[in-house]
């Protein structure tokens, strides 16, 4: 509920005329804009075109710029709104300076090499120039297929303990945790499947299936958390209706009460997906690296997209270049991955929304 | 919380138990409790792995002066690191939250949300290649310029790095990485604040800032410090951007802007690891111990600051 208002409490709540907004002692509506323009050209001046300086002096300029005009023109306090509206103001803007910069840089240093020998040839055998990344795109779907054959059952099933028949100290514990497991950092979970495997298959041991487990500790809690929600909006009436009919709880749930929220947890789950789909360190210490493609996760070292990027743009190699490139094109595929997923996820909760006539 | 009937509340309509229905909510039940297995796993086998460790002799130690001075340095990183971008992106966060909830035109702000929320997206890595290629060459200047002007403060007395891979550019990489998480949480509350304590602010004669100041922040100030300390709960420990960015040498220091900096206790497994054998392991292990213990400690508060302020917001 944002409630819109003109920084100019004199001239009325949100129903201001351009006639009032030109009141004796009240700014034009475009004069802090043009203003920012103004000490947005002073900073490119004094800055030099560093990028950093230029950011700070234009936020700083401009600021001071603003509560100086307003001060003289409207008096001290809407000087300071203005202030307030300029610093929040620069702050989202701040803010989306290392989003586009971030996807610029990776975006044109990885089209480079988007070539169909990027997504057909491994690294077997190869130094220097070509190459791709075959096994590690093989090796990421494989190993994030199977986090979320682990994740689903045991999230959605938590999920619906906590919503249909979790009561007292055992529902607020379990809730709890999982909050407090959503916190887990993701190398502490890459070092307890690391932990636990060592104790059956003695130390030194890399598995695909390791970092399935691995990064299943960070993606259950996230799908606890997301279908918890969607079971909690599913309208009561629709059980009760089911009870009525004398269905049985556990087949009011599976046909009933899932099906009704299929979009929201198909949502849930596949921001889950985007989530652990880029996980890097977790995988580093269970999965390790490999050049060559390997689809069993039950036997030895398998490539991940994530760990393939560190391990090239790290050690490339002589010469660096050509590896280097295939770090940024394997980084570019790993945003293109997690972008996807999250437009996919978007989709489903709108196409796949339930018809309940609520 | 707007619904006030949970299902589970339901024991009026309670069908009859049938064995499928005992079946399904005993697997249900297990699932439940699973997850606590689980975090007790983690815990347990930790501990486990990290026991050689913890009981072996000095010398045999990395770095020959036992556990406690190998973790120390570590953990002097991990923490600067995070209180650098705690600092940094709480009042960012919170400015950007309250840009959303109450600057931008409403139609814009659904939008603008996505838009905060894709900083959350972008994997750790990634950031880590952004760091080291874009952001660190361009902070060079930026360095100078605070030692030549603001050298005599201890945190900026360099000399500085030429690569500009510091700790402070990793502070900076940190709080952009923990921004959506603090202003997400910060944007809740702020949408929570009754209307009518807006409204009557407005109405005194308020100017929108002076609104803000006084209904907005004191009613979103739990979920502003609960927020924040999840972020730095992700900042504590945050790894891949760290081992790629920071270049890592000497112990503890204060100076931010130089080529010697302690390393982080989740950057430093990720980079020792996988060469690692024998008791190394069990050190890195008994290292990441210690980042899961102080993680769930602030994890546990934070959420416990953020349930706090849920019960109250029965207010509207």
């Amino acid at each position: 509920m944002s409630v819109q208002t003109p920084p100019t409490p004199l001239s009325g709540a949100g129903a201001a005329t351009p006639m009032q907004q030109r009141v004796e002692g009240t700014l034009p509506r475009w004069a802090p804009t043009a203003v920012f323009a103004g000490a947005a050209v002073a900073a490119a001046l004094l800055s030099g075109f560093n990028i950093a300086l230029f950011v700070i002096y234009t936020v700083v300029l401009g600021t001071l710029a603003v509560y100086v005009v307003s001060r003289v023109r409207e008096g001290r306090r809407r000087a300071a709104d203005r202030t307030v509206t300029s610093i929040v103001t620069s702050a989202f803007g701040i803010a989306m300076v290392p989003l586009v910069a971030l996807i610029w840089e990776v975006v044109s240093r990885g089209a480079e090499r988007l070539d169909a020998e990027f997504f057909t040839a491994s690294l077997y055998g190869i130094i220097g120039e070509g190459g791709g990344a075959y096994h590690a795109l093989m090796g990421t779907l494989i190993i994030t297929g199977l986090t979320t054959l682990i994740s689903v059952p045991i999230g959605l099933m938590t999920a619906i303990y906590l919503v249909e028949y979790a009561q007292g100290r055992l529902k607020r514990a379990i809730t709890f945790f999982v909050d407090v497991m959503t916190g887990i950092p993701s190398i502490v979970a890459g070092l307890f499947a690391y932990a636990l495997f060592v104790l059956i298959f003695g130390p030194g041991i890399r598995l695909g299936i390791m970092g399935a487990v691995a990064l299943s500790v960070l993606m259950i809690p996230v799908v606890v958390r997301s279908a918890e929600e969607v079971l909690k909006l599913v309208p009561l009436e629709l059980r009760e209706a089911s009870y009525a009919l004398g269905v049985p709880k556990w087949r009011t749930i599976t046909k009933v009460v899932i099906p009704t929220a299929i979009a929201g947890i198909g949502t849930g789950v596949t921001l889950a997906i985007a989530r652990v789909i880029g996980e890097t360190a977790p995988l580093l210490i269970t999965v390790g690296i490999t050049n060559a493609t390997n689809f069993d996760p039950f036997d030895g070292r398998m490539a991940t997209l994530p760990v393939y990027a560190y391990y090239q743009l790290t050690q490339p190699g002589v010469p660096p270049e050509f590896a280097i490139d295939r770090a940024w094109t394997a980084a570019l595929l790993l945003i293109m991955l997690v972008m996807g997923l999250n437009v996919v996820a978007r989709l489903i909760s709108r196409f796949f929304a339930p018809k309940t006539g609520r | 919380m707007t619904a006030t009937r949970t299902p589970s509340d339901q024991s009026t309509s309670k069908p009859p138990r049938r064995p499928g229905d005992r079946i399904f909510a005993s697997t249900a039940r297990g699932a439940g409790i699973l997850i606590l297995v689980i975090l007790a796993g983690v815990t347990a086998f930790l501990l486990y792995e990290a026991l050689p460790a913890l009981t072996a002799p000095a010398e045999e130690i990395p770095g020959d002066e036992g556990l406690v001075s190998y973790i120390a340095p570590l953990l002097f990183g991990t923490l600067l690191s995070a209180t650098i971008a705690l600092v940094v992106a709480t009042p960012l966060a919170v400015a950007i939250a309250l840009f959303i909830t109450h600057y931008a035109p409403r139609r814009m702000a659904l939008w603008l949300g996505y838009v905060v929320d894709l900083l959350a997206a972008i994997p750790s890595i990634v950031y880590g290649f952004w760091g080291i290629t874009w952001l660190a060459p361009k902070l060079v200047p930026f360095y100078r310029w605070l030692e030549e002007n603001l050298g005599f403060i201890p945190l900026f007395a360099g000399p500085t790095s030429a690569t500009g891979r510091t700790m402070f550019t990793v502070g900076l990489v940190l709080a952009i990485m923990i921004l959506p998480i603090i202003s997400a949480i910060s944007r809740e509350v702020f949408l929570q604040v009754p209307t009518l304590h807006k409204e009557a602010a407005l109405a005194l004669g308020a100017t929108r800032w002076e609104m803000i100041k006084m209904a907005v922040i004191p009613y979103g100030k739990s979920g502003i410090i609960g927020g924040s300390m999840l972020g730095l709960g992700r900042a504590l420990g945050e790894t891949m951007a760290v081992a790629i960015i920071l270049s890592v040498s000497g112990g503890i220091t204060f100076n931010l802007i130089s080529s010697g900096n302690p390393s982080t206790i989740a950057a430093n497994v990720a980079l020792e690891f996988p060469e690692s054998t024998g008791i190394d392991v069990n050190t890195l292990i008994a290292s990441g111990l210690a980042l899961f213990l102080i993680t769930l400690g602030v994890n546990m508060l934070a959420r416990w600051i953020v349930n706090r302020r849920a019960d109250f917001s029965g207010a509207n």
